[in-house]
């Protein structure tokens, strides 16, 4: 009953060639890509690793998940018992697992068989969800199905193996099969029960049988690996590691020096970690299953642009390595292998994706890049932006109205200007709380709950400029390059050192961007400085106010998602009306765009369903009175939405508008 | 063939305002911007470039600071720019400014390529006379084609020119030989964007000043000595007030209905 090392030698040293071959031909490709730095607190980067890869922390948030951990969990087991496999079929008389001490070999061998039944079990659970309720309809490819077929080959070859030895053994030693088979199934009870079965004269055929199927899985598994999606097994576990620590809601600056590339425009443009993103991706599909582009119909698939950055890199490795120019476009049609434009332009940057993904893809810098590459280096971009750029570039606001507009807000009111002798924070209005008719109630709201609460405040007045937010996520580095610089500069010379903002948007640009040019702010949104001051006591409510109704609120992504800023806006609507806000479906860090972030507040929306109608009707079926948010941009798009789907009835408040409705009315 | 076009440094007119006591415009603090109609004949010009690769060359008569506005065309893509500033071409009206303009026309004609075109805004934000280009016409002798929103057809060729020319109510198709001098409208076309490459490239660009010494004019026709405008006053005019009109909340169709009629007897709708 043993194999032949002479056949299966030359088939596994071809094998591993083969696997060899695949992970050289992918992974040298990393070396195309920029340098980044990765490698930094090493200690972190290990307890990320053990915490997602090995403990698969994000794979289990989704229902199915577990399905994955325990596939995943008895691959490692198994690990074990092909290696046990592969030696023993080089040395089939030397290396046993049998060999080990009895109390090292009971446990193992019970382990074994446990996990080849978990990982059966599993991969017949995922053949049928793939069948019949696939996560994403494209998923049921024939890939798949393959290599699902092949684990389960693997593991009922396995038991095939196991069981005929054990019968084989009996046989041999003439122990009294029925208490040979009850003692060997404590140690093994799939195998053993399986070896009760077996006929004992076809036990030699069974065996070579099973021995070979065993291999050939096991081989045809090798060399299918590195090349096919199935590499995250390879990938997955570095690419935890690898993941960038801070979270990613900002992207790198650019340095504007002649000669330079800005974006990608090529693939080689991107850096190493990215490319290995691309072998990393494993086509789960829970990032395209909650962006708001692709549900709503638009073209953008953030899995597509991983997987076509990878068929580019593939398509284009040879002449890239060979110091040529790439001649598939990475930027193109939007066929396999190439991005189009109008998906580039459809991301909210609402970073849903990247919150999904179980390994740390970072999907949302990848598509910025590549806006980048064409406002920078080609000026191409929807038409509608040439007015926002310019308005911005000249005037900085996105209206392009007259700078010495931006105080009319307060006109009526007592606002001092900033000065860090005597102001504690600088309330950094923003523009749409300066400019914008309906969110300059909310600017009036915070000025008023800021001088009740008695701390001291002021503002740039007609030296505030833009943070340059939505120019930057929309790729226009070089103008938020420009931007950034002037206002790092006016609050270094005006000695700001706290300041509170109304706006998501120009929270993350001030706390996170703006970091990158060495200005540490300690940046507060309103909802958590209101928040505090209730806490403090700062701010007595005496009453809560009922106004509001049955509340429910929205978080905005670049507060809550790209900031975790989740609890501080919902203490303050509760606070105020006495109720915590309902919630919708979808709300924390699964909560869906308004569809105005990373630019597209500013852009037309032509294709499929609207995303903020999307979001409204998800609100309504909470049936609330209110509907609380914590950003401009989301305020305009529920209001719009509201009034398309005619609910007049139902307001939009910001918090700090609750908030004031409580303390102030 | 060589495009010339006309720009000019203006100060951002949305910003600015007007003195009440001194009726003068208050610029402190304003910041300049490339006078909006010329950036469509800026396009205009890179568009024809772009079309039958002729040669671009962008002219403004300025203070030194002007510069920046030659380096937005130089970004944008004109093959060279040239100031035109001078201390004796200070205080100049559009006699006198269309003057220096087109000497400075002639000279290029002369030394680079032959000048085929002109382009001008139809007038500028600031000064809005919408007399400076139809001066250089006259001063080089060239047809003058004011108000073009199209240009229909260009024959390098048969050296003519075919184009849409926007009056009030109405289009008007001219032809005329070249040269031609053409001031735009902003519906010609929509300008492009500047790369950022062109954007670093041009800010480390000199721009080439040529001062009187250069160009050799009588004084007694260029700057104050040469402007015959006497400015006596400036002011905001009065606005007649505005009227409210139907009911927009109640009937919002009906109202916007009511504003077409309006708006169409007055001949403000031109269809």
């Amino acid at each position: 009953m043993t194999p032949s090392p002479s056949l299966f030698a030359p088939l596994l040293l071809a094998s591993l060639a083969i696997f060899a071959w695949g992970c050289w031909k992918r992974l040298s490709l990393l070396s195309l890509g920029r340098p980044e730095e990765r490698f930094n607190n090493i200690g972190t980067r290990i307890g990320e690793m053990l915490r997602y890869a090995f403990g698969q922390k994000r794979v289990i948030a989704k229902p199915f998940g577990f399905n994955h951990f325990i596939i995943f969990w008895s691959f490692l087991i198994l690990m074990v018992a092909n290696t046990e496999f592969i030696l023993n079929g080089l040395f089939p008389h030397t290396i046993k697992l049998i060999r080990l001490p009895f109390e090292l070999y009971v446990p193992l061998a019970f382990m074994i068989d446990i996990a080849s039944l978990l990982a059966l079990t599993a991969v017949t659970i995922a053949a049928v969800r793939r069948l019949f309720a696939p996560p994403y309809p494209e998923a049921r490819t024939p890939e798949a199905f393959f290599i699902l077929g092949l684990i389960a080959t693997l593991m009922l070859a396995s038991f095939g193996l196991n069981a005929t030895e054990l019968a084989d053994y009996m046989l041999k030693s003439g122990a009294d099969p029925i208490s040979f088979i009850a003692a060997a199934r404590k140690i093994m009870p799939i195998s053993a029960t399986i070896a009760g079965l077996l006929p004992p004269l076809q036990l030699e055929t069974i065996h070579v049988t099973a021995w070979w199927a065993h291999a050939v899985a096991l081989l045809a598994f090798i060399c299918y690996l590195p090349n096919s999606k199935h590499m995250h097994i390879l990938t997955a576990i570095p690419n935890c590691f690898l993941h960038r620590l801070e979270k990613p809601n900002t992207q790198p600056r650019e340095d504007f020096t002649v000669g330079n590339t800005f974006g990608v425009g090529q693939v080689d443009s991107y850096s190493w970690k990215d490319l290995l993103d691309s072998f990393t991706c494993t086509e789960c599909g829970r990032c395209q299953n909650v962006c708001p582009a692709s549900i709503t119909g638009k073209p953008l698939n953030p899995r597509a642009v991983i997987h076509d950055i990878k068929v580019n890199l593939l398509e284009n490795g040879a002449e890239l390595k060979n110091g040529k120019h790439s001649h598939k476009p990475l930027i193109g049609d939007g066929g396999e292998g190439s991005v189009s434009e109008e998906s580039i332009w459809s991301c909210t940057t609402c970073g849903a994706c990247m919150e999904a993904c179980p390994v740390f893809i970072e999907h949302m810098p990848k598509i910025i890049q590549l806006r980048r590459h064409l406002v920078e280096t080609e000026a191409k971009f929807p038409e509608e932006l040439l007015n926002l750029f310019e308005n911005m570039e000249g005037r900085s606001n996105p209206w392009g109205i007259a700078p010495s507009e931006r105080t009319k807000w307060c006109s009526q009111l007592d606002v001092k200007p900033f000065d860090s002798e005597t102001t504690e924070y600088l309330f950094y209005v923003g523009c749409a709380g300066s400019f914008d008719s309906r969110n300059k109630h909310v600017s009036v709201a915070m000025a008023q709950l800021l001088d009740k609460s008695g701390i001291t405040w002021g503002i740039l007045g007609k030296d505030e400029k833009c943070c340059g937010d939505s120019v930057r996520r929309l790729g226009n580095e070089y103008v938020f390059d420009k931007m950034a610089k002037e206002n790092v500069a006016t609050f270094i010379e005006r000695g700001v050192k706290k300041v509170v903002t109304q706006c998501p948007h120009c929270f993350t640009t001030l706390k996170n961007d703006y970091r990158q040019y060495g200005l540490e702010l300690e940046v507060i949104h309103h909802s958590e400085l209101l928040r505090n001051l209730v806490e403090d006591g700062r701010l007595v409510l005496d009453k809560t106010t009922q106004e509001m109704g049955t509340t429910v609120f929205h978080d905005s992504c670049y507060l809550g998602r790209h900031n975790d800023v989740y609890a501080a806006p919902r203490a303050v609507i509760e606070a105020a009306t006495g109720q915590a806000p309902l919630e919708m479906e979808r709300n924390t860090n699964n909560a869906f765009c308004c569809g105005a972030g990373g630019g597209r507040m500013w852009m037309e929306e032509h294709v499929g369903e609207r995303i903020n109608l999307t979001r409204v009707n998800e609100a309504m079926e909470q049936s609330p009175d209110t509907i609380c948010v914590a950003c401009p941009y989301c305020m305009t798009m529920f209001e719009d939405g509201l009034k398309d789907v005619k609910a007049d009835n139902v307001k939009v408040r910001d918090v700090a508008e609750v908030m004031a409705e409580a303390l102030l009315r | 063939m060589l495009i010339v076009v006309c720009i000019k440094q203006v100060p951002d007119t949305t910003q600015v305002k007007i003195d009440p006591v001194t009726n003068t415009l208050v610029r402190d603090g304003i910041p300049f911007i490339v006078n909006p109609y010329d950036t469509h004949a800026l396009e205009e010009a890179l568009r024809l470039k772009d079309l039958f690769g002729c040669k671009v060359a962008a002219i403004s008569m300025g203070p030194p600071n002007a510069e920046g506005t030659l380096k937005k065309a130089l970004a944008l893509g004109v093959d060279f720019a040239i100031l035109l500033s001078d201390r004796v071409f200070g205080g100049a009206d559009t006699l006198a400014t269309s003057n220096v303009l087109a000497a400075a026309i002639a000279k290029l004609h002369a030394e680079v390529d032959t000048v085929g075109l002109v382009l001008c805004g139809k007038q500028t934000i600031d000064g809005d006379t919408a007399q400076v280009g139809p001066g250089i016409a006259s001063r080089l002798n060239y047809s003058q084609l004011t108000l073009v929103d199209k240009i229909v057809n260009l024959d390098l060729q048969a050296k003519k020119i075919r184009v849409s020319r926007k009056l009030e109510g109405r289009h008007e198709i001219v032809e005329s030989p070249l040269p031609a001098m053409l001031t735009v409208v902003r519906e010609l076309n929509r300008p492009r964007y500047p790369k950022v490459q062109m954007r670093l490239v041009a800010a480390d660009a000199v721009v080439e000043v040529w001062n009187n010494k250069t160009l050799q004019l009588d004084e007694q026709k260029i700057g104050l000595k040469g402007s015959p405008t006497w400015v006596s006053k400036i002011f905001s005019p009065e606005r007649d007030k505005g009227e409210i009109i139907g009911d927009g909340y109640a009937d919002p169709e009906g109202t916007a209905a009511l504003l077409i009629d309006k708006l169409m007897a007055k001949d403000m709708l031109p269809l």
